[in-house]
């Protein structure tokens, strides 16, 4: 038999298999009403796991992105200071950040991809569990056992049927949603340990502390500069001639400020 | 004819659909019975599309079962398989 043919009957046979062992098919209304209210609420449950699973992803895509902006606007300092070397370091963190990006980005579509499907399982569910409980009363004040058998057959068959297709959206969904889970609790902790190279959001940031020196040196360079320009213009008054040289030997000597480990200040963006 | 395609819902093709898609189903049952998913992956997906494409969705509160049962979209051959046997994915 072919793979469709197959595939219908075996759902059916599975979906309905329940409810054949109610002796009044009256019970079998009833309790079919009871499973596509649990049904019902199994499905509303697969979509919040899901959305709460998406706004995870979200939440880690925004913290790599910011870090890859920040990385980004190290990589100009170093580079605009001569720090060439840092510059490679910053950048070579932002790349190594873009895979697990992408992989995000491609779990992020899944997720939404799947709460777009539940959502309208569970709206599909809904309408029919609705039209499924008025056929149910109407059919109970209406037909005796015997009768009732019949009328209740393709109802009940026709909701098994939804049923066991959401059963099977919502499983298929937490499954994979579990995985994801399990993914995205490996970067949070990669992050937490620092080798995803959160490098930004710690007060250890060495490229930062190094820009840091690196800008006040350049800023004592400046200044020196403008006050040669100064001096040979004629117009300087002499204190300032006198301390330039001392602040210069301080800020030059990069290597002092490295011992300190202090937090960076400006680490808080 | 009531097309169930899973994880989308019910949809109302015209009888006349039946032999286009006895062809794609022969073709996905030789994939299936070869273990082949990159031989699987287009024939579902054309036999899907061909059905959304033609099909007309069953208003929600309909309680009609299905004349034919298609697998979802991104099925596996495991899952196809797991269809087809009795212990399979649908939850009891």
């Amino acid at each position: 038999m072919s793979v469709v043919k197959r595939v219908s009957m075996i759902f059916k046979a599975k979906a309905n298999r329940a409810l054949d062992k109610m002796e009044d098919p009256r019970e079998t209304l009833d309790y079919s009403y009871q499973r596509q209210l649990e049904m019902l609420t199994q499905v509303r449950r697969g979509v919040a796991d899901v959305a709460t699973s998406r706004k995870r992803v979200e939440l880690q895509m925004n913290a790599l992105q910011q870090q890859q902006t920040k990385l980004d606007g190290q990589a100009r300092t170093a580079l605009g200071g001569g720090r060439e070397d840092l510059a490679r370091e910053a950048l070579t963190r932002k790349s190594a950040l873009q895979s697990q990006l992408t992989d995000l980005q491609t779990q992020y579509q899944s997720l939404q991809a799947d709460e777009e499907k539940l959502t309208a399982a569970s709206q599909r569910l809904q309408a029919k569990v609705e039209a499924f409980r008025t056929q149910k009363e109407t059919i109970k004040a209406t037909y005796t056992a015997a009768e009732a058998q019949t009328r209740i057959g393709e109802a009940v068959s026709g909701i098994s049927e939804e049923m066991g297709d959401v059963g099977m959206a919502v499983q298929r969904a937490q499954d994979k949603t579990a995985q994801m889970q399990a993914r995205a609790g490996a970067i949070d902790e990669l992050m937490a340990s620092g080798a995803l190279d959160d490098v930004t959001a710690q007060p250890n940031d060495d490229i930062q502390r190094e820009l840091d020196q690196m800008g006040g040196s350049h800023d004592v360079d400046r200044e020196l500069e403008r006050l040669k320009g100064e001096l040979d213009q004629g117009e300087a008054p002499r204190e300032i001639e006198g301390s330039a040289p001392g602040a210069a030997g301080t800020a030059g000597n990069g290597q002092a400020g490295k011992a300190a480990d202090q937090p960076q200040a400006g680490d808080g963006s | 004819m009531i097309v169930r395609i899973l994880g989308e819902g019910q949809l109302a093709v015209d009888d006349a659909m039946a032999d286009e898609l006895n062809q794609l189903d022969v073709k996905l049952e030789a994939a299936v019975n070869a273990g082949d998913e990159a031989a699987l992956r287009p024939i579902l997906a054309e036999l899907l599309a061909r059905i959304r494409a033609v099909g007309t969705p069953v208003p929600a509160d309909t309680l009609e079962p299905s004349d034919v049962i298609l697998p979802y979209a991104d099925a596996s051959i495991a899952d196809v398989r797991g269809l087809l046997s009795d212990e399979g994915l649908i939850p009891g």
